[in-house]
């Protein structure tokens, strides 16, 4: 038989600080360009001779999995499984300017051991004394829902009984300065919402967001997640489709999708894609979070945090509505993003 | 010589990254390594391209290593005794 995939522990770090239950109530809309994440202090979970080499990105990943291993009550995992789009890129950076600066020598170890994409998984299975499974993946804007595919894999051979899956993105300096001259990032002059944008690119978050995912549920399960779907180009014609074939395999009607949860940026180049999507489901609530994340390769992680804490709570937070559905049990939330068009992405979960 | 210990506990402080430490906090015969500052094998990776970047010294014999980055005064007797900038 089939195994299954539950959500037992969630854990963030976000320009908003550190994921909570009532996370959504404090929460400030984010009309900058780029969103730093407010950070948490490391020094009671890592030791002072570790942290002094972490960049911010591995800090974050380190507290997100804390956070949502704590909340699920695991210790033994069977698989450490994260996605990032851009990897420690503070470090890379580092190195990169190193080897420019210093005509290719004098290069330190430090910089380019932090800066490879898989450091953050590793450094957080090292400081577990975890030796299972450890797996990164680097898509582009699926980076995280890769990653979830693999875990969901794993739970349902039955390979694995508890998996701890994420994903992080740090901001840094030059990279986001080229970022922002092609247009990917809005500029620092603009100060727009989401709701209110009328200029192309988007509002960048950095942060980290874990989940422990488990394949039996408990009391405090968080959702199901029931599969995942990733597609790297995608016609908007070619959408319904996509959605439709999704949920036929999973044999779920269209009717019974309680909520969607859409991925939109704010990218008047790209949000049409969402717009589409929304007409789908033009009488479900429609939900969003990059307001809150802003938007990263693997800010879907936290659009999938959201729609665990909707199904859990069977409650919508106001502040995270985009367009008001009608009123209904909450048993199935869609979950859809892409980014430029490209690296489209189904996630279903289920009411646990 | 007090000079080039200060300028060394300082740049020391910078390249490792020694959060929470200053330079009064580290005295001129503490150990670096060990029970001292706590360095490790990749600090004292970094400490051997700042001996070549910050004053031109390379080390040709690895094991010279230990002796030199043994505490501040052992650095700053070999970096004024071969110093090449």
């Amino acid at each position: 038989m089939k195994g299954k995939c539950f959500i037992q522990g969630i854990g963030a770090v976000t320009a908003q600080g550190v994921w909570s239950l009532d996370f959504f109530n404090q929460a400030t809309e984010i009309t900058q360009a780029k969103a730093y994440a407010q950070q948490p202090s490391y020094k009671e979970l890592i030791a002072p001779n570790m942290i002094r080499r972490m960049s911010k990105g591995i800090k974050m990943g380190i507290f997100a999995a804390q956070q949502a291993l704590d909340e699920a009550g695991v210790e033994d995992l069977d698989g450490v499984i994260t996605g990032t789009g851009l990897g420690c890129l503070e470090d890379s950076e580092k190195f990169l300017k190193n080897i420019l600066d210093n005509d290719e020598e004098f290069l330190t170890p430090t910089s380019f051991i932090q800066s490879t994409h898989n450091t953050v998984g590793a450094q957080i299975a090292l400081r577990l004394g975890c030796k299972a499974y450890n797996f990164t993946y680097v898509n582009g804007a699926v980076s995280f829902e890769s990653a979830l595919l693999d875990s969901l894999q794993q739970l349902e051979a039955g390979d694995a009984q508890s998996v701890l899956v994420g994903g992080i993105d740090e901001i840094s300096g030059h990279t986001f300065t080229l970022k922002q001259l092609i247009g990917e990032v809005k500029s620092d002059e603009v100060c727009e919402t989401i709701r209110e944008s009328e200029t192309r690119g988007v509002n960048y978050g950095e942060g980290a967001t874990f989940f422990v995912l488990r394949s039996s549920p408990t009391m405090e399960s968080y959702a199901e997640v029931v599969d995942v779907c990733i597609q790297n180009r995608l016609e908007l014609g070619e959408l319904k489709e996509f959605i439709d074939g999704f949920l036929q395999r999973n044999k779920v009607e269209r009717a019974a999708i309680s909520a969607v949860v859409i991925g939109n940026t704010g990218d008047m180049g790209y949000d049409y894609y969402f717009d589409r999507f929304g007409r789908l489901f033009e009488d479900r609530s429609q939900l969003y979070y990059k307001h809150f994340y802003g938007h990263s390769d693997v800010a879907s992680a936290f659009g999938m945090a959201t729609a665990a804490y909707v199904l859990k709570t069977q409650e919508i937070p106001e502040e995270i509505v985009w367009k008001t559905g009608k009123q209904m049990p909450l048993n199935y939330v869609l979950l859809y993003n892409q980014y430029k068009g490209r690296d489209h992405s189904l996630v279903l979960l289920k009411r646990s | 010589m007090e000079e080039l210990k200060a300028e060394l506990k300082g740049k020391i402080i910078e390249v490792l990254n020694l959060e929470d430490i200053t330079v009064e906090d580290i005295n001129d015969d503490d150990s670096l390594f060990g029970d001292g500052l706590g360095l490790d094998s990749i600090d004292a990776l970094e400490l051997i391209v700042l001996l070549d970047k910050g004053y031109g010294i390379k080390l040709s014999d690895p094991k010279q290593g230990k002796a030199i980055f043994e505490s501040i005064n052992t650095m700053a007797d070999f970096i004024s005794k071969n110093r090449t900038k």
